[in-house]
């Protein structure tokens, strides 16, 4: 155990130098991107902004169902059967079939050719599930029905939101999805998270719709109650144009009225709805709808043919920054709902970095004292082996830009205390070998070689319970882990490597000393 | 080499441990335990007021009239700065967090919110659940591992000394109200992790000693490896002991909890290795047998 090649000790020695030096690459600064690479730190520790987000696909399931509906009645009302009595409810949809067409619409349903209910192959399911009752058909999304619509929804958020959040303008934003409804986005940096927080908390669906004013539209009316909640008013479910058709939008001055409003321009279809709408709707009241408030109902005073207009509505110039932003992202296929929001500002981030550094290097003292006290020569070979360890675990964490966290750093501090215990462990085999053998190699030899289980066993239980917190924590706690498993990879080497070369050279150059150890 | 009696107190100490363990688990079924934001829900505030006058009852009354469910205000090492827990969660409600700076603003002057964290219902309920799978998940994966490495006795023996780790650690955090969090899961794995380290250097020195002594009985071959070990055992205790009261004392409030359970399961993991651990395989009477006969399975 003992023996080191020439080859060995140079290939020890270039590896410990190259990571070690990444360590450093922290502090220095080079044109080179990857010779001054720097740890990533993270939102507990740099600052920042972290924000879960859930989305609420009940709306969207009850749009498509109802888009279902009138899909299968215009399907079967072709093939010439009747079905009836269609119903929607707790997201079943439910209709009757006469007596003599039931084997057939079953038959149409079940097809794995079906143009109605779309069959996935790699799934082995049809994307609704059905039920049938005598004449009584009933459709519920099945499971891979269900999951290809979340992702389907989840996909268009996640845009959606990066165009947002990139709109705001943050350093570095990371935006990443959970599951197959949640999104994750970090922003580093961010203490104040409310504008974002209000920006994605918007569906931001823009319609324009007339003001009614008789009861009796052919596509039917709804009540909407204006933004500021002073009143109400009666609104045509015709929508004449949505928030599809922008193009653009941006906040100005409007020059005749001294108010912030915000214009926007349509696309060639907008343009052309919005012109044919105005020119006939004259003196009619538009109602620009936002999430289902009215923002503000101008009457329609000339045709509107250009492809651009303004929204007037008690704006401030922030409010109408954030609704031109809005409107130029796009509206979420579903309301987003914050489920979980961390918050740190950049000054506690920068008192737990300095905290951090402060114990890490008092313990770090505290733990190379002891060994020099307790071991001599030997435990100022066990720290070498520890000071090059840590230079090698703040390397690796560097090269392979892992984030380090406080629970990161704690691991850190926790691998210096425990990395002691390998050496401790071949030191006091080697006394106990020295006790029977007088040549000095020899014990030393067998001192590695009778401990060599042991270690190997203490470390790999403590690597499980690394790998178990990466795969299981989040956040801060992965931090943890990954620093903890990469220590105890580094504290292998250190100790194999560095230490025992040091050890070798200097049992063979003493020798013939009384009680090295 | 060190020459104590510790199989003298093996029965003492056992009779200690089950008394500890009862109360731990007394308290943690009857009193429970006290999560936090994290396992619970709610919101959690860290705040730094300008004005040092101001006093813990001030802001508990400003911030109950706001109608935030039950609240909590505790110190946070600085004089200036406080800890602030609440039920209610609103992260929707982008005005929120801001409603709150300024009420408390206008009733005890110019404030900093350093720390917010608004966790939902069903978030910290997922995050209890992954963290209760975490801890059973590395159980088992060391279970297997011992299985493997050693004979079902000895695997037998490790579980149960963490398991007394585990238990009396999370006893003494009911006993004594201290919160448990995110990175308390984190500090138990590692009490995980680290009480079976110290279990398996014994233990492999009892297994390496059961073949050298046919007629040592285990009862003093356990002794034998223990104080073949001791120096060992009390080194690393001391070294990591060490680096864990340096975070404790240097490494700033957010980290006092999770090296406060480390310090703890550090010694209580030194102590199961001992006094759990090797008097299980005495009372399955380990002999030479044992690891004879598994090893002409193999």
């Amino acid at each position: 155990m003992l023996y080191f090649s020439k080859l060995r000790i140079v290939s020890v020695i270039v590896f410990t130098v190259i990571f070690s030096y990444f360590a450093f690459s922290n502090f220095i600064k080079f044109d080179d991107k990857f010779f001054s690479k720097n740890i990533n730190l993270g939102l507990d520790l740099q600052g920042g902004s972290y924000l879960l987000l859930e989305i609420d696909n009940r709306p969207v399931i009850t749009q498509k169902l109802q888009a279902k509906i009138i899909e299968l009645k215009r399907y079967f009302k072709e093939k010439q059967i009747t079905l009836k009595n269609f119903s929607l409810k707790e997201d079943t949809i439910s209709f009757e079939t006469t007596n003599n067409e039931i084997e057939n619409v079953k038959n149409i349903l079940n097809d794995k050719e079906s143009d109605v209910n779309t069959y996935y192959p790699t799934y082995k399911s049809h994307e609704f599930d059905v039920l049938e009752d005598g004449n009584l058909f009933s459709l519920n999304y099945s499971r891979y029905g269900l999951v290809l619509l979340k992702n389907s929804s989840l996909d268009q958020a996640i845009e959606i939101v990066r165009r947002r959040v990139d709109e705001v303008g943050t350093n570095e934003p990371n935006i990443l999805k959970r599951g197959n409804d949640r999104i994750l986005v970090e922003l580093p940096g961010l203490d104040d998270p409310n504008r974002i927080k209000s920006l994605l908390g918007k569906t931001a669906n823009l319609t324009f719709q007339f003001i009614s004013q008789n009861n009796e539209e052919s596509f039917g009316t709804e009540k909407l109650s204006f933004e500021d909640g002073s009143r109400d008013a009666i609104v045509s479910k015709r929508i004449i144009l949505s928030g599809d058709n922008l193009v653009d939008a941006k906040p100005t001055m409007n020059s005749q009225t001294n108010e912030t409003v915000v214009s926007f321009s349509l696309d060639r279809v907008g343009a052309k709805k919005f012109g044919k709408a105005t020119s006939t709707g004259v003196g009619k009241q538009l109602a620009i709808v936002l999430d289902g408030k009215i923002i503000s109902a101008p009457s329609i005073r000339e045709p509107i043919i250009g492809g651009s207009g303004q929204i007037s509505g008690d704006f401030t110039f922030q409010s109408a920054t954030d609704l031109a932003l809005l409107l130029r992202s796009g509206a979420l296929p579903a309301p987003l709902n914050i489920i979980e929001e961390r918050t740190v500002g950049p000054d506690l981030g920068q008192d737990s970095i300095d905290a951090g550094i402060l114990s890490l290097f008092i313990g770090f003292l505290l733990v190379i004292l002891f060994m020099i006290y307790k071991y001599r020569a030997f435990g100022l070979i066990a720290n070498l082996a520890l000071v090059s360890n840590l230079f090698l675990l703040i390397g690796i964490l560097t090269l392979f830009e892992a984030t380090l966290t406080l629970p990161g750093i704690a691991g850190i501090i926790l691998t210096v205390g425990m990395a002691v215990d390998a050496n401790v462990l071949i030191f006091e085999r080697i006394k106990e070998e020295t006790k029977n053998e007088k040549n000095p190699i020899i014990a030393f030899d067998a001192g590695y070689t009778k401990s060599r289980t042991t270690i190997l066993d203490a470390n790999i239980t403590t690597l499980i319970a690394a790998f178990i917190l990466f795969f299981m924590g989040s956040g801060p706690v992965k931090g943890f882990s990954v620093t903890l498993g990469v220590g105890i990879l580094t504290t292998l080497f250190s100790v194999y490597f560095i230490a025992r070369l040091l050890t070798s050279l200097y049992v063979v150059k003493n020798k013939d000393k009384e009680q090295l150890l | 080499m060190n020459n104590i009696s510790f199989n003298k107190f093996y029965r003492k100490f056992n009779i200690l441990s089950l008394i500890l363990i009862v109360i731990s688990l007394v308290f943690l079924i009857f009193k429970g335990l006290n999560y936090g934001v994290d396992f619970k829900g709610g919101t959690l505030i860290e705040l730094r007021t300008t004005d040092k006058t101001n006093n813990i009852s001030l802001i508990r009354d400003s911030l109950n009239q706001m109608n935030l469910g039950d609240v909590s205000v505790k110190k946070f090492g600085n004089e200036t700065d406080f800890i602030v827990k609440f039920e209610k969660q609103n992260s929707n409600d982008p005005e929120f967090i801001k409603n709150i700076k300024n009420k408390l603003s206008s009733s005890i002057g110019e404030i900093d919110f350093r720390r917010v964290e608004n966790v939902g219902p069903k978030v910290s309920s997922e995050l209890l659940k992954s963290g209760i799978i975490a801890i059973s998940l590395s159980l088992a994966a060391m279970l297997l591992y011992i299985w493997i490495r050693f004979e079902w006795q000895f695997s037998l023996g490790a579980i149960l000394a963490i398991f007394h780790d585990v238990i009396i650690t999370l006893g003494l955090f009911s006993i004594f109200s201290l919160e448990i969090n995110l990175s308390i899961v984190a500090a138990v794995l590692t009490i995980v992790g680290y009480s079976m380290n110290d279990t398996v250097v014994i233990f492999d020195r009892v297994r390496e000693n059961l073949r050298k002594y046919s007629d040592i009985k285990i009862f003093d071959l356990t002794n034998i490896s223990i104080n073949e070990t001791l120096s060992r055992t009390i080194i690393t205790s001391v070294t990591t002991l060490l680096a864990l009261l340096s975070i404790y004392l240097f490494g700033g409030e957010i980290l006092k909890g999770f090296s406060l359970a480390m310090i703890l399961g550090v010694i209580f993991g030194t102590y199961s290795s001992i006094y759990i651990a090797n008097p299980i395989l005495v009372a399955l009477n380990v002999s030479q047998r044992t690891i004879v006969k598994e090893e002409e399975k193999n």
